[in-house]
């Protein structure tokens, strides 16, 4: 275990089966014994969490597991049960919805806009307290500092058109070739500035289950290619809620003095996603559901799944603050 | 309206959102219509097209908050 990695170690684990797979993680990771009926019987939150650090081995993995570990067919094994029950929960969750006959893009955007979830944006405005502001980002940074990857795991799976909006939209996402311009490190360096751990999942430890959950429904998307239409509907959710309430949260900001490099993350997200809803929208959902109309509808299905994580986290955020929502 | 009359200082595409901005791809620079340069720094801009962006020439979303018939068409 080098000094300067900069990956995380594993958090602590929330229940019976997460205990158990943590431990076989950093132990003998091949040596696990697949029990379906205890992933079966997984509380909610002790199941999220194992998800969470099983999709993880997707991404930079932990110091403390073996690289080995992601491709290990028992821990693929559990990975995947996971999945399906998440995936089945999503899925009963959505009411369903009329695939557009023309318009597409349009059809989306008036399907995203007229969702009307409760805004901690709104709340951190006018009133939120700089304590409160510091959970928030807290919560949020287990996405922000990972910002724009789930995404990548689609590009592959998408027909030409689609394909070269979401590069071009995830280009400016990681800077535009610039280093210092990647938005996960624009989060990264107002995390440092404003005195808070800057390490991936860092706070992984304090985020409730909805926290837990969006994290796991957008990996779930990105990595299953079948969920291809789920992944770009989320996504394009995501741009179009991301502009104007990033807006309030500057001002939010500002009222309360907090340090600059927070103010310009936001600041940069006003501008920024007010071009990715675009292309989003028009550029890669609409073209996707032309090129793959089978997928039209998984769209819908994951911008609604975006939108309802949202909720679900700012209920939960707005609750513990005392505030109705 | 702002950005109807687009000078483009290269070979740049450009890409007309009903409701919403023009986006402009693959421009160094934008010239708005008091004929000052604006650099760009994204692979796509978005240029507002209602007038009432705070952070004019670029598109702040101020656009999803208008009554629909005040957007541009
Ligand atoms: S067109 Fe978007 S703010 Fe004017
Ligand atoms: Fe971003
Ligand atoms: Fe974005």
């Amino acid at each position: 275990m080098s000094t300067t990695d900069s990956r995380p170690t594993l958090p602590s684990p929330r229940g019976s089966l997460s205990e158990r797979i943590l431990q076989a993680l950093r132990t003998d990771p091949g040596g696990l014994v697949t029990d379906a009926a205890a992933v079966a019987l997984a509380e909610p939150e002790d199941a999220a969490l194992t998800l969470w650090v099983l999709q993880e081995l997707s991404y930079r993995g932990f110091q403390d597991v073996p690289e080995t570990a992601e491709w290990e067919p028992p821990v693929l094994a559990v990975r995947r049960h996971l999945q399906v029950d998440l995936e089945a929960r999503l899925r009963s969750r959505w009411p369903g919805h009329q695939v557009p006959e023309s318009d597409f893009a349009e059809a989306l955007l008036q399907f995203i806009q007229d969702d009307d979830g409760p805004s901690v944006a709104s709340y951190v405005h006018t009133h939120a307290t700089e304590e409160q502001v510091l959970e928030l980002l807290r919560w949020r940074s287990i996405y922000h500092l990972k910002e724009a990857d789930p995404s990548t795991w689609t590009l592959p799976r998408l027909t030409r058109g689609p394909k070269a909006a979401l590069a071009e939209l995830q280009y400016d996402e990681y800077g535009a070739g610039r280093p210092d311009r990647l938005h996960a490190h624009l989060f990264a360096e107002a995390m440092a500035a404003l005195g808070l751990s800057t390490r991936p999942g860092a706070y992984l430890d304090e985020c409730p289950l909805e926290v837990l959950e969006m994290n796991n429904a957008m990996s779930l998307f990105g990595l299953d290619g079948r969920l291809r239409g789920a992944s770009m509907g989320h996504l394009a959710a995501f741009e179009v809620t991301s502009s104007v309430p990033s807006g309030h949260l500057v001002r939010g900001l500002r009222r309360l003095g907090l340090a600059e490099e927070i103010v310009e993350y936001y600041a940069e997200h006003v501008i920024a996603d007010s071009v990715h809803d675009q292309l989003a929208t028009r550029l890669i959902c609409a073209v996707l559901a032309e090129d793959e109309p089978e997928q039209a509808e998984d769209i819908f299905f994951g911008a609604f799944t975006c939108l309802d994580q949202e909720a679900r986290c700012a209920r939960t955020l707005l609750g513990r603050w005392g505030v109705a929502a | 309206m702002i950005a109807d009359d687009v000078t483009l200082d290269d070979s740049g595409e450009t890409m007309v959102c009903p409701g919403g901005p023009l986006l402009l791809r693959g421009v160094s620079s934008y010239t708005d219509e008091a004929g000052i340069a604006h650099r760009v720094e994204r692979p796509v801009v978005a240029v507002c097209r209602c007038g009432y962006s705070g952070s004019l020439p670029w598109c702040d979303s101020t656009h999803k908050r208008l009554p629909p018939d005040r957007r541009p068409s």
